[in-house]
């Protein structure tokens, strides 16, 4: 029997998951191969917005290898309530087309009785996968999982193909006829807001699908009293997601039950079960999801898609497993796309640059139409803006805007990037036209630290926080004074190579998320987790996690919690995830949450267990409970030495049940379901040295220092994976990615060649540090750390290049910062001198 | 991403590629590294009903020193080019410029006949070769002929090659102990293709420069000269260097997209073409 050391948490244990990752023995969806197995393919409309006229599946039926073909209106009777009664044959029948339309409307939980609803149910048809209502009057149109009548973005569903494999499949969608009749699309946020603008639902009558807000304090008292007013606009491009893995699913009937399963790459395996039973009519017990191994996520699987209803319906019409594997041109066009923003910002300050109020006015591309949470994203980050700064009146509006563009939703950072980078920029802004560095402007507006709820400018309450700390480390690791240094001799000398120096000192809200704050936002989902544990007669231990990892490490730090509390190894714990028959309570992964909800539930489950372990330990050893001690997986009697008994032993006892004390149940099982009392909010100083080509515009990143608190560390290999790769993709925002579509709404960058994600030799060796400052909002003190560092970066890159062409009067770049745009902003800048030396003279 | 269906055939000789080209006519397809030809597949962009597989012509890759120039065979692999000895001591520009092609996986796979046949006007080796003023060595039902690389490249993704001619052979000058060469590639990122490449090759004579031959990448559609700073350059003070790039871009028709517009290109031809020249010279 290994004698386990005290604690795991906080070492550097080795992940888990990654031999069977490293060494290609990972389970993906599409590796998933059952018996008569069908596969889908999509014919993907080549228009952002038109009608279909003619739509004819027949010669597609003729080709070798298709077993059916189906268009939006043969699948109607699919959805919702009534599709359950719907004809179910075994063998494949084809379509007979039509089919009786229902009434569905798919939310996760009931939606409040209002007036959009009372709306949309007059409507005799309606569906839509949203399950966040932002306000009461929010426009929610309904989108068919395939078309029916009218195409919405360019790669909406316009019919789907089964065959025997997927390359009959893709071939026969050459032989569907189909005819568009073009309308013009709503392409740009800006635009589709104007008065005049082509409607991308025509049935609503407008592109605007709802206006949120919030305020707090006396705003125009604020802008009165103001010595300064910084005023910007600036634009959040929108991103293409890119996981590794594709999304991918095989939905079948389960042999002998009569329900069915689906595996899918998903981030959400327990929400994606209740969005498909409503979507797909099936009674929720009857529908088990699965996410096997799954390579990535980001946000773009936080999401139920059409393609897995479709693969559940067709598995349940034609009696046959289907698979639907998505290609990487269909995953530009149709995954959902995230940011998607313009913001318009307002600062009021005194002349000493503290700050007295702030309005910010957003535009939010909502896409083509909502997906599961596409309205909320921009409403998360509205409670971000302040940062890490406290003043007196604060200000938001955000507009939510319909384009004929790919749905937006949630990817990495989700809304708060967006509000971190404004709130950063504007500091920077606000520091030029004080007259006081950056550093300064920062120093002179944030809070005194605290560890104990602190209400911010947006009416919620930071958990706690240390700016100081974070920021004094940060200008020690990258030796501040002798860049600034290094910066005025290249500037002297006129060097056509500038250094520039940015900051970005920033919080973010992780942890989704109190249930009572869910409910109040209009999010259709609670937010509280589950965990179970079970210690088996050998005194292994099986721990149950309702969180969904998708590359997060979960079952290496979910064990050494459990470790640490049950006095095992790490390697003695198997943490099990991601089904929703394994695992039958979840509330699964994404914004940062699932340590700070989901890791905390195992904590708590394990001391459950425990006190439990320790009751029969008291019984074995015939001590009173209170004398029982335990300390490296052994109970002992307190003053009785040699008196002990092993957490193995126990679970022996425990499972044998020979001798329990009175009336206790068998076993040690327990469950906890934890409901946290608030957010986390980590936060830290970053430092971003760039050198900037200014005669050809292009950027090198030198140097990246990032001193970041996400409170105690559970795995600091883990932590820094994660700062890694979300620096990583904070750093792509800035400079290199962005999704391009042309006036058709056709997307140009549609392609890993045209759309930039940068690799390994563009990024630079990051220097990390951090500071440790527990969060008072649960019992490990731990704060959520996965999007950290997209949240964190872009900031720092583009006030760096900003910073480095000062001197020619720069002061703003949109992202991405590519060369072209960066060389074309030092010509602007030039020719504005031009012009004011023209004026002068 | 899922190609249309094909056939596939393995040629055991460069004679029967060429029978095989004659037997599948038009529709067929030559692959050797597949990693131009592949994409454009996966893409539906290309659609060939029978690939014709020379990648298995062992005795196509070598290289050979020839005197006054080194013969490559066309099946070579970039990375195999980027480390040949021979190839670094004597037409350094080429070495480099392979081992700049895509990334570690593409430079393992891809040969310089297929990157050269594939008459992309963005690829780096068609520009180097034309400052080297090369020679490609191609067979085809009638025979053996020579094209020099000047002559080669004639349109967007079109060469010189009759329809059942395989290339076989590459050949380049070695550089003498005067002779400088920088090939500067401006890309997004490391790995890209380049925005805008200059490939050098400048003769020296004591300090002035005696003659320069500057390639240009992704200029036009196809691999063009800057003769225009060839001219200027020809018996010049390296102090001139500078003056002489400005007209890098004459004669060129830069398009635009989504990397780069045609004027940026033409404003990056000048300061690349400058830069490589400097580099060139300290070479
Ligand atoms: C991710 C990626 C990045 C890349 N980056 C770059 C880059 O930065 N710069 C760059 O220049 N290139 C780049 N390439 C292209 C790369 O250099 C290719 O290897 C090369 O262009 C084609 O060589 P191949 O042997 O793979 O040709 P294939 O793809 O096999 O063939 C290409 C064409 O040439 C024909 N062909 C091939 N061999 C012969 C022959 N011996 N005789 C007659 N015809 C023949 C084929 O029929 C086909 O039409 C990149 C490719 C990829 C996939």
């Amino acid at each position: 029997m290994t004698q386990a050391p005290e604690r795991y948490v906080g070492g550097g244990v080795p992940r888990k998951e990654d031999p069977a990752l490293v060494t290609g023995r990972a389970n993906w969806t599409d590796n998933i191969k059952l018996p008569g197995m069908l596969h889908i393919a999509f014919l993907r409309s080549p228009f952002a917005h038109a009608k279909i006229t003619n739509l004819d599946v027949s010669a597609a039926l003729e080709q070798p290898g298709v077993v059916a073909a189906f268009t939006g209106e043969d699948l109607a009777s699919e959805w919702g309530e009534g599709a359950q009664e719907a004809e179910q044959g075994p063998g494949y029948t084809l379509s007979t087309g039509g089919g009786q339309s229902n009434d569905v409307e798919v939310s996760e939980t009931e939606q409040p009785e209002d007036a959009s609803s009372e709306e949309t149910s007059q409507d005799d048809e309606a569906f839509s996968f949203c399950a966040w209502v932002v306000t009461e009057d929010m426009k929610n149109p309904t989108h068919w999982p395939v078309a029916r009548g009218e195409v919405n973005y360019t790669g909406d569903a316009v019919a789907v193909v089964v065959a025997t494999d997927r390359y009959k499949a893709q071939d026969a969608l050459e032989y569907i006829e189909v005819d568009y009749e073009p309308m013009t699309p709503a392409v740009d946020v800006e635009r589709a807001m104007e008065e005049g603008a082509p409607l991308v639902h025509e049935d609503l009558g407008t592109n605007e699908c709802f206006t949120w807000t919030l305020a707090t304090g006396d705003i125009d008292d604020a802008f009165d009293k103001a010595d300064v007013v910084v005023r910007e606009r600036y634009v959040q491009q929108r991103l293409i997601p890119n996981a590794i893995e594709p999304r991918a699913t095989v939905a079948a009937r389960e042999p002998g039950h009569g329900g069915f399963v689906v595996y899918t790459s998903t981030q959400i395996p327990h929400i994606a079960k209740s969005v498909l039973s409503t979507a797909c009519g099936i009674p929720e017990q009857k529908v088990r999801v699965v996410a096997p191994d799954v390579g990535g996520g980001f946000g773009s699987k936080l999401n139920v898609y059409s393609e897995e209803a479709i693969c559940l319906v067709l598995a349940r019409r034609l009696g046959a497993p289907i698979k639907w594997v998505e290609d990487r041109s269909e995953n530009y066009q149709t995954t959902t796309h995230g940011r998607g923003q313009v913001q318009h910002l307002e600062m009021a300050a005194d002349s000493e640059g503290r700050i007295l109020g702030l309005r910010v006015r957003l535009l939010a591309d909502m896409g083509a139409h909502l997906q599961l949470l596409t309205p909320g994203i921009p409403v998360l980050g509205a409670f971000m803006f302040p940062g890490v700064y406290t003043f007196g009146a604060y200000d938001f509006e955000c507009k939510g805007v319909f384009t004929n563009l790919t749905p937006t939703d949630a990817y990495r950072g989700a809304g708060r990037p967006e509000a971190a980078y404004a709130i950063e920029r504007m500091m920077d802004a606000l520091a030029r036209e004080v007259g006081i560095s950056p550093v300064e402007a920062r120093r002179r507006n944030f809070y005194e630290p605290f560890d104990e709820p602190t209400d911010t400018p947006a009416g919620i309450q930071y958990d706690s926080m240390n700016m100081q700390a974070t920021l004094d480390r940060v200008l020690e690791l990258a030796d501040y004074d002798s860049l600034r240094e290094e910066q005025q001799r290249r500037r002297d000398a006129n060097d056509p190579m500038q250094l520039g120096i940015g900051f970005s000192t920033w919080t973010e809200i992780s942890g989704l998320a109190p249930s009572q704050v869910n409910a109040a936002l209009g999010l259709g989902g609670a937010g509280w987790e589950a965990a179970s544990v079970r210690i088996l007669p050998s005194g292994k231990v099986e721990v149950v996690t309702g969180t969904s990892p998708h590359g997060q490490g979960h079952e290496t730090s979910w064990s050494q919690i459990a470790a640490d509390v049950i006095g095992v190894a790490p390697d003695e714990v198997e943490v099990l995830h991601g089904d929703t028959d394994v695992s039958p309570l979840g509330r699964d992964t994404y914004g940062s949450r699932s340590l700070a909800v989901g890791g905390i539930a195992v904590h708590l489950v394990c001391e459950r267990v425990m006190d439990k372990a320790k009751k029969i330990a008291a019984h074995m050893m015939e001590a009173s409970e209170e004398d029982i001690e335990f300390s490296g997986g052994k109970f002992s009697v307190a003053g009785s030495p040699d008196q002990s008994t092993t957490i193995q032993q126990v679970a022996g006892a425990a499972f044998m049940a020979g001798s329990l004390p009175e009336g206790m149940e068998p076993g040690l099982n327990e469950n906890y379901v934890y409901d946290p009392p608030n957010f986390t909010f980590p936060f830290g100083a970053h430092i971003c040295v760039t050198e900037v080509d200014t005669e050809t515009g292009k950027v090198r990143i030198r140097d990246y220092f990032a001193v970041d608190d996400c409170g105690p560390v559970i795995n600091p290999i883990i932590v820094d994976g994660q700062l890694h790769g979300g620096l990583a993709q904070g750093i792509a925002q800035a400079l290199y990615e962005g999704a391009r579509f042309d006036e058709d709404g056709t997307l140009t960058t549609s392609s890993m060649v045209d759309y930039m994600i940068p690799g390994a030799p563009e990024l630079p060796n990051f220097t990390l540090d951090r500071t440790v400052t527990p969060s008072p909002s649960n019992p490990l003190g731990v704060k959520g750390v996965g999007e950290a560092g997209t949240i964190g970066a872009p900031q720092a890159v583009i006030n760096s290049i900003c910073d480095a062409l000062a001197p020619m009067g720069v002061h703003n770049i949109d992202m991405p910062a590519l060369p072209m745009r960066v060389w074309q902003t030092i010509q602007d800048a030039k020719g504005d001198a031009d012009a004011r030396g023209g004026v002068a003279q | 991403m899922i190609p249309v269906a094909f056939d596939y055939e393995v040629a055991d000789s460069v004679d029967h590629a060429i029978e095989l080209l004659g037997q599948h006519g038009e529709e067929s397809k030559l692959i050797a590294g597949g990693h131009s030809l592949i994409p454009l597949m996966r893409l539906r962009l290309a659609a060939p009903t029978v690939l014709i597989d020379l990648d298995r012509l062992e005795d196509l890759r070598y290289v050979r020193d020839e005197g006054d120039y080194l013969s490559i065979g066309a099946l070579t692999r970039h990375r195999d080019v980027h480390n040949n000895p021979l190839v670094q001591e004597h037409c350094g520009i080429l070495g480099y410029t392979a081992g700049l092609l895509g990334d570690p996986s593409v430079q393992h796979r891809g040969t310089l006949g297929g990157t050269l046949a594939h008459g992309d006007p963005a690829g780096d080796m068609p520009s180097v070769m034309c400052a080297l003023e090369g020679t490609l060595v191609a067979q085809g039902p009638d025979g053996e002929r020579t094209i020099p690389a000047l002559e080669f490249f004639k349109d967007y993704f079109f060469t010189d090659l009759a329809e059942q001619e395989v290339i076989t052979e590459v050949r380049v000058p070695k550089l003498g102990s005067n002779t400088g060469w920088s090939y500067k590639k401006f890309s997004r990122r490391s790995q890209d293709w380049a925005v805008v490449g200059v490939a050098a090759v400048v003769e020296k004579d004591n300090g002035s420069i005696s003659s320069a031959r500057i390639g240009l990448t992704s200029m036009g559609n196809t691999p063009l000269r800057a003769s225009a700073v060839e001219e200027a350059l020809s018996g010049a003070g390296t102090d001139q260097v500078a003056e002489a790039a400005n007209s890098a871009d004459e004669g060129t028709s830069p398009g635009t997209d989504d990397a780069a517009s045609s004027e940026f290109r033409r404003h990056l031809a000048r300061v690349w073409t400058r830069r490589a020249v400097e580099e060139a010279l300290g070479r």
